[in-house]
Formats: C-alpha cells, structure tokens, sequence
C-alpha cells in the first residue's frame, strides 16, 4: 500500500548537515478514515510536521485524534490518502503509561530496546541517558506500584525516548494528572523537545497545555475529524511557566476555546 | 454390610469442586501479628471439642469405637512409631511409621500427577491463548472431565491403564488439570490491549508477547490455579487409592484397609494425615506464588 512507505530518505541518519530535507518527519496527505463499521472518523486531513516542529491538536471527544495517531503508528489503517512516516523511528506515548508492573523502571525502559534487539552493552548507556533525562535515575529499581501517577508517566516516557526517535507521538498523556503535575511535566517535556529536537504530534484537552508546549495548534471539528483551523505560536523557546498568564497567550488561548466551542455545535 | 458406608463416601465425594477461577488470591493480606490464628484457634478447639462430645456423648458404648477420642488417634497413629501385625489382636497393625510410608508413596503419585498436570494445562492454556478455535474445540470436554465423577472413569482407566501407580497418577491429572487451564487462560487473555499495542507497535512476535508480556502478566492467576490444583492432586492420589489397589499401597488405601478391620484409630490418624499433605501442599504453593509476585503485584487489599 502506497501510504505506508517510509520515508525515501532515513532522517534518522540524516547528519545536521543543514541540507534541506527530502520529506517531512511525518506527513498526512488528504487522509480519511472509515471504520469498517461506517464509522466515518477522519475526512482528508492534510498535515506535515518536521523535526524541531510541536504539533498539538485539539478537538471535540470522538473526533478521530487519536485515530489519527494510531494510524501514523501503523496501529490502524486509513482507508484513503496517504500517511508518510518512518516507522521504526515513532515514540508513542499513550495516556495509560502501560508500564509492566512485574519490572522495575529501568528494566520497563529496557523493554522498547530489547524488543529492537538492542544488546545489553549499547543499551545501558541509553537508558541511563532516558532516566536523567527524565528524572528517574535515583528511582530505577522501584517498580510502578511503588510509583505516583506523574513518575509513571515520566517512565513511560523515558521507554520512548530510549530509541531516541525522530517522531513523537503522546496521546493526552498528561490527562490523568493532577495540575501542578501537569505543568511540571509540560516544563519537562519542552526540555526535552529542546534537547532531542524530534518531531512532536500532541493530543490535548487542554487549551492551555497546548498552546504552552506548541509550535503549531490545530482544531479539529466533531466526527469525520477535519482540521478547521490552525495557529502559528509565537512564543520562543525556552517557555517559562509565566508565560501562561500573559495577555497574548490569553489572546490565543481565547481564540482557539472559541473555534472549540464552534466545533461542538 | 460394613458401618463405614457413610465415612466410606469418602470414596465416592467428587473432590475439588471449588475450581472457579481465581478463588484464592494468590497473595494475601500481609499478616496481622497473631491475631489471624484466633479466628482458625476457635474453629479448631469447637472441632476438637465436637469430636470428643461425639465420642462421649453420642456413642452408645457399643459403638464408641468407631469415633476413638482425638488422644488416642494421636498416640496410636503418630505418637506409636510400628504397630507390627498381631499385637494386640491388631489385623492390619499400624504406626507412624506404616503411615509415613503410605503418604510418602502417595506424595509420589500426587507430585508426579501435578507435574504432568501443569505441563498439559499450561501447553493447553498458551494454545488456548492464541487460537479461540482450540479454546472452542477443547474447553467443554475439560468442562465435562471436570464435572464428572472420578467414580465413573473407573472401568476405563482400569481396562486401559492397569489398577496400580499410572491410573492413580492419571486421577490426580484429571483432578488437577482443569483449574490450571482455567486460570492460566484467564491469565493469558486479561492483559489490557494497550499492552499488546505497545508490543505491536515494536514488531514483537506472538512469541515474544508470550513470554515477555502475557507469561509475567498471568503469574498471579497460574499460581492461583497451581495452588487449588496443588490442594487437588492430594484429593486424587487418596481417592486414586480407593479405586486402583494393586503395588505400594498410599495413604488412601490404607485408610481403606484401616476401615475394613476396624482400625478407627490408624484410620483417623491416616485421614488426618493426608489432611495434612493437602493442607501443606497448598499452603506451599500460596508461599511459593506469593514469593515470585507479590514484589510487584497490586493485591486487592493494598
Ligand atoms: N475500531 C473502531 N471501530 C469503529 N469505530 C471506532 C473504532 N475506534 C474508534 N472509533 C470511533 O471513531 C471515532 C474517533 O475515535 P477517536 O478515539 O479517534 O476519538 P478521539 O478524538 O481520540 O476522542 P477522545 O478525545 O475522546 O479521546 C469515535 O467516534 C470512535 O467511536
Ligand atoms: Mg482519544
């Protein structure tokens, strides 16, 4: 199937050259969904995002986001369009941190590596890499009953970060969390965005986590899933927490709630 | 017509009915200090008690001896080391001895019938896991194996198998199969699909999914199994006794030779001896499961 072809070039491999890219990290060209139930979930979704580039989408429960994800996963299959993506290279972080309770957090952030057959050699390093980056470092031998929500999703975390991906996928993987938690790990999340400079696509119910942590916001409407507006954020990195309660983030924040509420109708 | 017929239902009890899927959670409620023993204590002494008011009370004199007070079974069947034949106008004679190496041939025949049990049901239960057509094709005979009385396959495990150790290790698989499947099917197929996904996502084989996620995520329920079954493979190799007669005897027939000449005391004592094994074996496999899961799974009293 034509949508499922890899990237023609690895920009895995690609070296900081500065050479214009071939393709785009991850592209969606005119994409639509059908479920074999009829369920009509996405309806030509045209979209690209690049490495350096944060995409957050926002949008009505049951609209197809997280379809959307799936299908860039290659959990699912959209039935017309293309979806352009290196799928050996997708972190995806679900809002479950779906850790296995039988290992312990070093050992649960192994596992994503030792199912691409990394050796033990060249993967302790990363690991420890993926727990620094991440906090966790002092709590690898916990296992996650031992863990508040917010660690868990900080392992979960670092289990995608350990391949070092091109492409970030997070499903409302903050959803669960308490406020403060949430912002925390916002905070987290951009550094790390900074540092590994991947490609993010984000999934929210939160107007503000999305416009603090993005690049780019786009709204969704209700079922088929369409993309019926999109911002550019003019914020620049590094964000500080502050920048929440300033009047253009309120602005922004304004005029995407707005487009929301229009979606729902 | 022997006055044993009501203890002689024994015999005829269809063991272990108490297989419903994970009935016994594999990893308890940490203890309390002593205070857990008081609830087991009481039941206990109200037992023994009763036992003793049977004795006194019940019994006409003519048949006090067919319910020997709890001393005496102590002190004949566990306190006395050989009670060789003839002493005392014994038939059988008895001892602690005799019923050591009852229990110990018996052990034989419910380790190596559990044994066998786990490594069919758990090769069942995986093959279950991944096809529902072998699920369909085999779950309702297990169903039936296991609702049907043992009493009624006598004849043919007999024809086929001889009346001596196999057909008694053939009852205790029989008896203890159907709850390992049961709970280690239950097991194989509860992980969340979440789980798989992530696994999906990573190119992992089915193999792969077994052994890194579904194996792991099932051990609490296979230890639930492995403990009733455990519990059960003692019941078949007692009952397997009753039916098959021929080599080294067990416990289970000589409780059964103890009740043909009278030798309530040895009888008991071989009951309660074989209680003993049951209770052991289970309580061992509750130790054991706990030990391999409890560092990380989230009992339901947490
Ligand atoms: N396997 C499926 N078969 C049929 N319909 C499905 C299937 N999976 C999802 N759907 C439907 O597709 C639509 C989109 O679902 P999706 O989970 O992508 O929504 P979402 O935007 O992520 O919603 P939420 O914000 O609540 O997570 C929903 O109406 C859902 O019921
Ligand atoms: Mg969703």
């Amino acid at each position: 199937m034509s949508g499922d072809q890899p990237l023609p070039v690895d920009a895995s491999a690609a070296p900081d050259t500065g050479a214009a890219p071939v393709g785009h990290a991850l592209e969606f060209s005119n994409l639509s969904m059908v479920f074999p139930d009829g369920t009509h979930a996405l309806d030509d979704i045209s979209l690209s995002v690049d490495r350096g580039e944060f995409v957050t989408l926002v949008g009505p429960s049951g609209c197809g986001k997280s379809t959307l994800l799936r299908i860039a996963s290659g959990l699912e299959h959209h039935t017309a369009g293309e979806c352009r993506v290196d799928r050996d290279s997708i972190g995806y972080v679900f809002q479950d941190a779906t850790l296995f309770p039988w290992r312990t957090v070093r050992r649960n952030v192994e596992l994503i590596a030792e199912l691409h057959g990394v050796d033990a050699k060249s993967m302790a390093p990363k690991v420890d890499e993926s727990l620094e980056l991440v906090g966790l470092k002092e709590h690898e031998t916990k296992y996650p009953k031992q863990l508040s929500g917010g660690m868990k999703m900080r392992a979960s975390l670092a289990r995608s970060l350990v391949l070092q991906p091109d492409v970030f996928l997070f499903d409302e993987p903050f959803g669960a969390l308490d406020e403060i938690s949430r912002e925390r790990l916002n905070d987290e999340l951009l550094a790390l965005f900074k540092a590994k400079d991947f490609a993010g696509l984000f999934i929210t119910h939160s107007i503000a986590e999305a416009v603090f942590l993005s690049t780019r916001v786009l709204v969704m409407s209700a079922r088929p899933g369409r993309i019926i507006a999109d911002y550019d954020v003019p914020f620049a990195y590094p964000r500080e927490h502050d920048i929440r309660y300033d009047a253009a983030f309120a602005e922004l924040s304004g005029k995407i709630s707005h487009d929301l509420r229009g979606a729902h109708e | 017509m022997s006055v044993f017929d009501e203890s002689g239902a024994v015999a005829h009890v269809s063991p272990g009915r108490s297989t419903d899927v994970a009935v016994v959670p594999p990893v308890g409620p940490p203890g309390e200090g002593m205070r857990r023993f008081v609830g087991p204590g009481v039941v206990f002494a109200l037992f023994v008690g009763f036992w003793y008011f049977t004795h006194h009370v019940l019994m006409s004199d003519a048949r006090k001896f067919l319910v020997p007070p709890p001393h005496h079974v102590l002190n004949d069947a566990f306190f006395t080391w050989d009670i060789p034949r003839g002493t005392g106008g014994s038939r059988t004679g008895g001892g602690l001895s005799r019923n050591l190496e009852g229990l110990w041939s018996s052990t034989q025949v419910a380790a190596l019938g559990l044994l066998i049990a786990i490594l069919i049901g758990l090769a069942l239960a995986t093959a279950m896991s991944q096809a529902k057509w072998v699920e369909n094709a085999f779950y309702p005979f297990l169903v039936a194996l296991q609702a049907m009385p043992i009493l009624a396959f006598v004849p043919l495990i007999g024809a086929l198998f001889g009346f001596d150790f196999w057909s008694r290790v053939l009852v205790c698989i029989m008896i203890a199969l159907f709850p390992i499947v049961a709970n280690t099917l239950f097991g194989l197929i509860s992980v969340e699909r979440g789980y798989h996904e992530l696994m999906n996502l990573h190119g992992a084989s089915r193999w792969t999914k077994l052994r890194k996620l579904q194996y792991p995520a099932a051990m609490p329920s296979i230890f639930t199994g492995l403990q009733i079954s455990a519990g059960l493979s003692v019941v078949g190799a007692v009952v397997g006794d009753f039916f098959f007669r021929q080599g080294e005897p067990g416990i289970g027939r000589l409780i059964n030779t103890y009740q043909n000449s009278n030798e309530t005391e040895q009888m008991y004592g071989a009951v309660i001896m074989s209680a003993l094994l049951g209770i052991a074996v289970f309580l061992g496999f509750g130790i054991l499961g706990r030990r391999v899961v409890s560092h990380w799974h989230e009992t339901r009293n947490a």
